[in-house]
């Protein structure tokens, strides 16, 4: 759980050590049969080649762990192309997940357990596995070509390379064909299953509860009896395998995490299906239809999926021909009276900049989703970025402000859907939500919220006049705006007497007929500013028991990272506030204040210091960047030293 | 064809008896004096009261270009929206809204370069929207330039030398995006322009009507020779569903296919070969012979052009089946249950 910045489980969560391999075991129990250790928290990654079903292993476990109630925090890592060659560093996929009996924040920066199915795995991840860690690697992969082909000359699990670690040399594969010789498969087919064998292993180790995996093949597989009883098969083999083998004479417990969680009815969810979820209720709340224009783009094609499921709900799914028309054809729906959203990633971004201009200027609502990833251009497709900040910000011709929010962790991001929404709507305006292939992908125990808690987000459309011309003519003008949200009327076609035309011209303003005037032009140029200048966000929260000297800010999903740092700082003794924005346009109205109470501000973002370079230029402030941008979300123990050295400057 | 559009009727009917004036909005045409542009919205102002739809639930959808004007001059809602973009806005609202009557207007550039993709795309989903593309060959918004329209060697203002661009027939093109209905029309033939619109309004699912219209400044004359009483005669040919393909003084001439390509050829009309004359299929489920038609004009006297509606041929609408599968999908899962789907099949409850 992140969403409790001061619960007393901060103290001692991720706070701890610099991450060491060994697992961290407060009391030991011994039972009869084999040792079982107790501890706090478990960092795993499965690695494998694209092929080997990594992903759905590390979805699997993720769901035993969530169904135990341990507190967690996943981090899938996959190559864009679906399949690379086999056995090659660049068709590494791998899947982290970090698991704990209280509540945490991030992935995990180093993994406890390695699973590695072949060389390439290990070659592709032992950098990141620190010394003490369990290492378990699937020896049939280990031969000569396979190693060859990733650079081992000599094999690592013979050569002593690996004498650091706690190796556990498993045939994986052979122990799978041999688990399914029973079932007439081939032995392709028989080699299939490994990764379950692999997942029955991790489960015993960990003492997963195994009926949710069980039942998941037999659904999933539910037309191939035959394929989904030998998954079951495997997946049984691995479990007896660690119960019996010598090799594993130890497993392990992580209690649930009780004391994170409030009262309440938790499931696990993943950022993508958050936001999707998000709009659904969003259109429920609104009472309006919800309309999707969208086109296939990684890593956002996820939340399309998801709304094209829910078509009981009255959403329509659109998949465009490209980009543009995505957008269009939501554009075209908010005209109409829908709650639209358009769905994509940077490069998207940039090929919908004219028709958000668009929005802008007909001020009509619209949901603009962008799953940020690695730019420029195609980039990092699969990978993580806060790069399309200033892009939202900025990137269209003329003076067109459109408002930003920035979900923090995978289940933020249902509130922050329901919170865009609420901006557009009220506002009559096109929004951006700003997520990223982090918490797209990332999943988190969520508490499901209860309906009546969810935010009143209907309209009134307009219904007749609104304006009495000199000689006492009710008429309706298009652009009188709400004195106090400055948003114009919402008149949808099929309302009589309403009829008007709007367009991307300079409008007159009032009326919203054609204007060339220049008086005019500025008036509207600052009216359509001040519009979102002023919409309501509740201001900036700022954690900081200590009154400290340096504030760290961030936005967006950087909050599990940052805030596990500033855990960490502060159990070392050192005080460091912390403030989250949610809302980057506008800012919170306390936001300045809030950065001038510190000597010094640190902005971490996965860019070059885009936040950073909008505090400057609004604030005045000195704030100093923190800079990665690998791909990959920070490590909460980099950046706690980078924060540290940022204190002490 | 049915009788009557069955999707029309999802349209709201007007409550009282409508006149041209109705559809007038009180902005001023800012059209260049002389433009064809001011023929085809009399024209258009003058055939909707014959439609009888309630004028709220009318929409003008257009790109830009100086047609894409068109939306501020028809008192009903309008969007004068971005270049090219307008078959992409309007599908979003057509497909939301089937209590609508959309309708696009669009030009030679704004179709058919910078929007040649949504346009192809609309045509081949068959959404319901009625596209008028006004044809003047020739950029005229931006005061000059050669279009995707315009002739081979044609110069102008960014083609001193000639045009290197081989331009679109833009009949053949939407006949080949799969385009379910396709017509041409001429902007000073009021009449005809009239009967296409009404033939446009009635077919259920995207109809492509392309308007030869004339820029007076920038391309005077271009259709001149359809124009002309004396040559019309010989290069236009009316197409009407179920009568032959003739036309000339006194029906002289007349369109047969040619036994040895398959090809269309126009022929002198004799007694010998009346009986071999086409009569004009505009329903033939096979687009073959419209795409003919739509090849028959000389491209560079312009001879030959067939004018009326080249293909009407009815296949489900894209709108309709959205609807269809929102309604399958209550059938067979219930209305949405917000609380049911959030709550998922593997969730676990904490007590405090």
């Amino acid at each position: 759980m992140t969403s409790q910045v001061s619960s007393p489980a901060e103290q001692a969560d991720e706070a701890g050590e610099a991450l060491v391999g060994g697992q961290r075991a407060p009391e030991s129990a011994g039972t009869g049969g084999k040792e079982i250790r107790r501890l706090d928290r478990v960092i795993i990654r499965f690695a494998g080649d694209s092929g080997d079903g990594m992903q759905l292993t590390g979805d699997r476990f993720t769901s035993e762990t969530a169904s135990f109630g341990n507190d967690l925090s996943t981090l899938p890592n996959f190559p864009a192309e679906i399949r690379a060659p086999a056995g090659t560093l660049p068709g590494v996929s791998s899947f982290q997940l970090h698991f704990a009996d209280h509540d945490i924040l991030t992935p995990g920066d180093a993994p406890n357990v390695l699973v590695a199915m072949n060389p390439a795995a290990l070659r592709a991840n032992i950098a990141d596995v620190p010394r003490g860690a369990e290492i378990i690697v699937n020896t049939d992969e280990f031969t000569k070509r396979p190693m060859a082909k990733v650079g081992y000359e000599t094999s690592p699990l013979e050569d002593g390379s690996l004498e650091a670690y706690n190796l556990h040399p498993v045939p994986l594969t052979t122990l799978t064909i041999e688990a399914l010789k029973d079932f007439g498969l081939s032995r392709k087919e028989a080699e299939r299953s490994k990764n379950m064998f692999a997942l029955g292993l991790l489960s015993w180790m960990y003492h997963r509860p195994t009926e949710g995996t069980e039942a998941f093949l037999r659904a999933k597989f539910a037309k191939k009896p035959q394929i989904a009883e030998a998954n079951v098969a495997a997946f049984r083999a691995g479990w007896n395998f660690g119960e019996t083998t010598e090799d594993f004479a130890v497993s392990y417990e992580v209690a649930p995490a009780s004391q994170a969680f409030p009262t309440g009815t938790y499931r696990n969810i993943s950022g993508n299906l958050a936001l999707s979820y998000g709009l659904i209720a969003a259109g429920r709340q609104a009472d309006l239809p919800v309309y999707l224009g969208s086109y296939p783009i990684t890593p956002a094609s996820d939340i399309l999926h998801e709304l094209s499921k829910h078509k009981n709900f009255g959403v329509r799914t659109f998949q465009a021909e490209d980009e543009i028309a995505g957008i269009g054809a939501a554009l075209g729906a908010a005209f109409g009276g829908a709650l639209a959203v358009t769905t994509t990633s940077g490069p998207g971004v940039a090929l919908k900049s004219e028709t958000i201009g668009l929005a802008v200027s007909l001020e009509l609502p619209l949901l603009i989703i962008d799953i940020q990833r690695g730019g420029p251009s195609t980039g990092l497709p699969t990978k993580t970025e806060q790069a399309d900040l200033l892009q939202a910000m900025y990137g269209r011709n003329g003076e067109a402000p459109v408002p930003i929010v920035a979900p923090r962790t995978p289940a933020d991001c249902f509130d922050a859907a329901l919170d865009a929404a609420r901006i557009a709507l009220t506002y009559r305006t096109p929004v951006f939500l700003l997520s990223d292939g982090y918490l797209a992908n990332g999943s988190e125990p969520w508490r499901i919220p209860e309906l009546d808690r969810l935010p009143d987000l209907r309209v009134q459309f307009a219904g007749g006049p609104n304006h009495e011309l000199a000689d006492g003519t009710e008429v309706f003008w298009p652009y009188k705006r709400d004195p106090q949200t400055l948003a114009r009327p919402w008149a949808v076609p099929g309302t009589p007497g309403l009829e008007h035309r709007i367009g991307g011209i300079e409008k007159q303003d009032g009326t919203g007929n054609i204007s060339y005037d220049p008086a005019n032009h500025d008036f509207m140029v600052r009216t359509r500013q001040a519009k979102v200048d002023g919409i309501e966000v509740p201001d900036v929260e700022v954690d900081d028991p200590a009154e400290a000297r340096t504030l760290v800010l961030g936005w967006g999903s950087t909050y599990g990272p940052i805030t596990a740092a500033v855990r960490r700082l502060r159990a070392s003794g050192r005080s460091i506030a912390q403030a989250h924005l949610r809302h980057i346009n506008p800012f919170p109205r306390n936001l300045g204040e809030v950065l001038k109470r510190y000597d010094k501000v640190v902005v971490p973002e996965m860019n070059l210091g885009q936040l950073a370079t909008l505090i400057r230029a609004k604030y005045l402030v000195d704030a100093h960047s923190y800079n990665q941008v690998n791909g990959m979300p920070f490590k909460a123990e980099q950046l706690a030293a980078a924060l540290e050295e940022a204190i002490d400057a | 064809m049915p009788e009557t559009n069955e999707l029309l009727q999802l349209v709201p009917k007007a409550e009282a008896k409508q006149s041209m004036k109705d559809f007038k909005s009180d902005q001023e045409v800012r059209w260049c004096p002389g433009c064809g542009d001011y023929a085809v919205l009399a024209a258009v102002q003058g055939f909707m009261p014959d439609l009888g739809l309630a004028k709220e639930n009318i929409v003008f959808i257009s790109g830009i270009g100086c047609s894409s004007r068109f939306p501020y001059y028809m008192n009903t809602y309008g969007m004068h929206s971005i270049h090219g973009r307008a078959p992409s806005i309007a599908t979003g609202l057509a497909t939301s809204r089937r209590d609508l009557s959309v309708w696009v207007v669009t030009g030679d550039g704004d179709a058919l370069s910078i929007g040649g993709n949504h346009l192809i795309h609309a045509l081949r989903r068959n959404v319901n929207l009625k596209i008028l593309l006004f044809n003047n060959r020739i950029y005229g918004l931006t005061k000059g330039q050669y279009s995707p329209t315009s002739e081979l060697g044609k110069i102008t203002k960014s083609t001193p030398m000639g045009s290197l661009d081989a331009p679109f027939n833009p009949v053949s093109l939407a006949i080949g995006a799969e385009a379910s209905f396709v017509a041409r029309t001429v902007d000073s033939d009021r009449k005809h322009l009239t009967s296409v619109l009404r033939a446009a309004a009635d077919h259920p699912g995207t109809a492509l009507v392309e308007i030869y219209q004339n820029c007076n400044i920038f391309n005077d004359g271009a259709f001149e020779v359809l124009k002309d009483k004396d040559q019309a005669q010989e290069a236009v040919i009316r197409l009407e569903h179920g009568q032959p393909i003739v036309f000339g003084a006194e029906g002289s001439k007349g369109v047969v296919r040619d036994s040895l390509t398959g090809d269309l050829k126009v022929v002198a009309v004799t007694e010998d070969n009346k009986s071999q004359i086409l009569v004009h299929d505009a329903h033939a489920p096979s687009p073959t012979t419209a795409f003919a038609l739509s090849r028959l004009a000389d491209a560079d006297t312009l001879h030959h052009t067939p004018i009326g509606v080249l293909r009407s041929v009815e296949r489900p609408v894209y709108d309709t089946k959205m609807a269809e599968q929102l309604d399958l999908a209550v059938e067979q899962h219930g209305k949405g249950d917000l609380a049911a789907l959030l709550a998922g099949n593997d969730n676990w409850t904490v007590v405090g």
